[in-house]
């Protein structure tokens, strides 16, 4: 026997991590196998329009799981690059459905190339009292400014807001996700990336239990005139199991069970009234899907659009009681 | 010396390395502009009313952008690609010698001279002749591009007189949308926006149907793919 360490490839990764990237992939491998057989009773040919799309959805989630468990795996740069490139796709699904003219060309550009790296950039040195003004002050006053250079006055109003909003929702929010890494809470050191995955569980598991518990006892439409597909039942069923799911999970936070559960409902509230959010500008502009990037599920935007309202509660909450910078 | 290459043969082996260099980069450049079109646009193929085929067509589209016979070819197969030739105005595309380069190896264009005081040549029987040689055509029947607030320019008498010349080639309306905001004119730096690409019924020319008629109802065909939403 020998003292030397095996040689090591990689920075290992944390043991919690792997038992949670394992546990996904057997959930992954339990929905796949469940959906498999639900299509060979129920959707021989294919003709069953609710199986396809469930299948079409299990697929997706392998792909978004690999991407995540590859980011996580690579740490800060992996979790700042995949989210930024999130951020890249969803601006531009949501800037496709903006009223910008000509005259916004360069505020456009400028939101893309110049805002979106910057801004995740700032995350990732960490400069926490920049990025958390830097989109809702400084292109907050520049982006009208380059527009008003054009020229253009037709709809300015409309168009300087509509292209903030943009900014505010897909970049900056969504930017809050790879921010929790800056985090330090005494005890937990290395271990932060477990809160995006935390975050993200819980978010993306209410969605998945929400629609679960709405396909099997969903009755009541919630919100007839945004999301016909959304019922008090499935929310009901949906958020309480997600919170208890966020419960179960204290083990990888910093968190009691308690803690863990309260700070669950807020992900979960806040996933949910961002999923109507988004859905009221999707009716307004006449679309029921953001994109067609992610078979099953619509576009990015559809995708996240819980995790984007969450992100930013959840990380000051932490940041305020359980942080010390 | 025995066995050594004479100078006919280098020169050949010179200009056979020349040309497959050009192929090699020709093909390389094709790749490379499919996949900066797919990541800036996520351009997407809607097929409404025809699927895709291996069948000779015409295809013809709405024309915003210097992109947009780019689009049309990035959502065809790879296969299709290369018999899909678009049509374009010479004077633009022979300018320089990087242009002619994307012109003539990369797209394999049907150069037209759009000057009738410059022509050296029928553009509908370049055009015919291509078809002849199995090829597709993407066609712009505007005969320029279109930067007003009009959805829709009035069509040249272009297409009218190649659906004549060849009656049995399916005349396929495509619609591509967005691509003007993405690239508006005199922009340099394309901005990241979602685009689709639709297509439409093939029509054909009717035997008795007059050049006028023709071509209102072949523009109709193309305005009725465009989306009608509250946006360009």
């Amino acid at each position: 026997m020998t003292d030397d360490a095996p040689p090591r490839f990689l920075v290992s990764p944390h043991p919690d991590l792997v038992t949670l990237l394992v546990a996904l992939f057997a959930v992954l491998v339990a929905a796949s196998a469940i959906g498999y057989a639900l299509g060979r009773r129920l959707s021989p040919d294919g003709g069953n329009a609710v199986i396809e799309n469930l299948n079409d959805r299990i697929r997706s989630w392998w792909v978004m799981v690999v991407a995540m468990a590859v980011a996580l795996l690579a740490g800060k740069a992996g979790v700042v690059v995949l989210f930024a490139l999130c951020s890249f796709a969803a601006l531009r699904e949501f800037l496709t459905l903006t009223s910008t003219r000509r005259g916004d060309h360069w505020a456009l550009a400028g939101a893309f190339f110049v805002v979106l790296p910057a801004q995740y950039w700032l995350v990732y040195i960490d400069w926490y009292g920049l990025y958390s003004i830097f989109i809702p002050v400084y292109a907050f006053l520049a982006m009208p400014i380059v527009a008003a250079l054009r020229g253009d006055t037709e709809n300015y109003l409309v168009r300087i807001s509509e292209v903030q909003w943009a900014l505010m929702i897909t970049v900056f929010c969504a930017s809050h996700v790879p921010a929790l890494l800056t985090l330090q809470i005494p005890g937990y050191e290395g271990r932060t990336v477990m809160l995006i995955a935390f975050l993200v569980l819980v978010v993306q598991s209410s969605d998945v239990l929400q629609y679960v518990w709405g396909k099997l006892a969903g009755r009541t439409p919630i919100a007839p005139k945004l999301s016909p597909s959304k019922t008090v039942e499935g929310f009901a069923g949906g958020a309480l199991s997600a919170t208890a799911l966020g419960a179960a999970l204290s083990w990888m936070t910093p968190f009691t069970p308690l803690q863990a559960a309260l700070l669950s409902f807020v992900i979960v509230l806040m996933g949910f009234f961002g999923g109507l959010v988004m859905s009221a500008i999707k009716r307004d502009r006449g679309v029921k899907d953001w994109g067609h990037m992610i078979a099953g599920h619509g576009g990015f935007i559809d995708r996240l659009d819980s995790v984007v309202f969450a992100a930013p509660v959840f990380f000051h909450l932490v940041r305020y009681w359980w942080s010390t910078v | 010396m025995a066995g050594g290459p004479t100078g006919a043969g280098t020169a050949l082996a010179g200009t056979t390395l020349k040309r497959l260099a050009r192929l090699a980069s020709a093909a390389v450049a094709a790749q490379a502009i499919v996949t900066f079109a797919r990541l800036v646009t996520a351009v997407r193929a809607v097929w409404q009313g025809t699927g895709l085929s291996g069948v000779q067509r015409v295809y013809f589209a709405n024309h915003a952008s210097h992109g947009d016979f780019i689009l049309i070819w990035t959502v065809l197969p790879q296969r299709l690609r290369r018999r899909t030739r678009p049509v374009a105005g010479a004077d633009y595309w022979l300018t320089s010698r990087a242009r002619a380069f994307v012109g003539r190896d990369v797209f394999d264009a049907v150069l037209i001279e759009r000057d009738p005081e410059r022509r050296q040549e029928d553009p509908v029987e370049q055009m015919a002749r291509a078809l002849d040689e199995r090829s597709s055509l993407i066609l712009f029947p505007e005969g320029t591009r279109n930067t007003g607030d009009e959805p829709l320019l009035p069509f040249k008498s272009g297409l009218y007189h190649l659906a004549k010349a060849r009656p049995a080639v399916e005349l396929v309306p495509v619609w591509i949308a967005n691509l003007n905001r993405v690239m508006p004119k005199g922009e340099v730096l394309p901005v990241p926006l979602l685009c689709t690409v639709t297509f439409g019924a093939p029509i054909h020319v009717g035997e008795a149907e007059d050049k006028d008629a023709f071509l209102a109802r072949a523009r109709a065909a193309l305005l009725a793919l465009a989306p009608n939403g509250k946006r360009p």
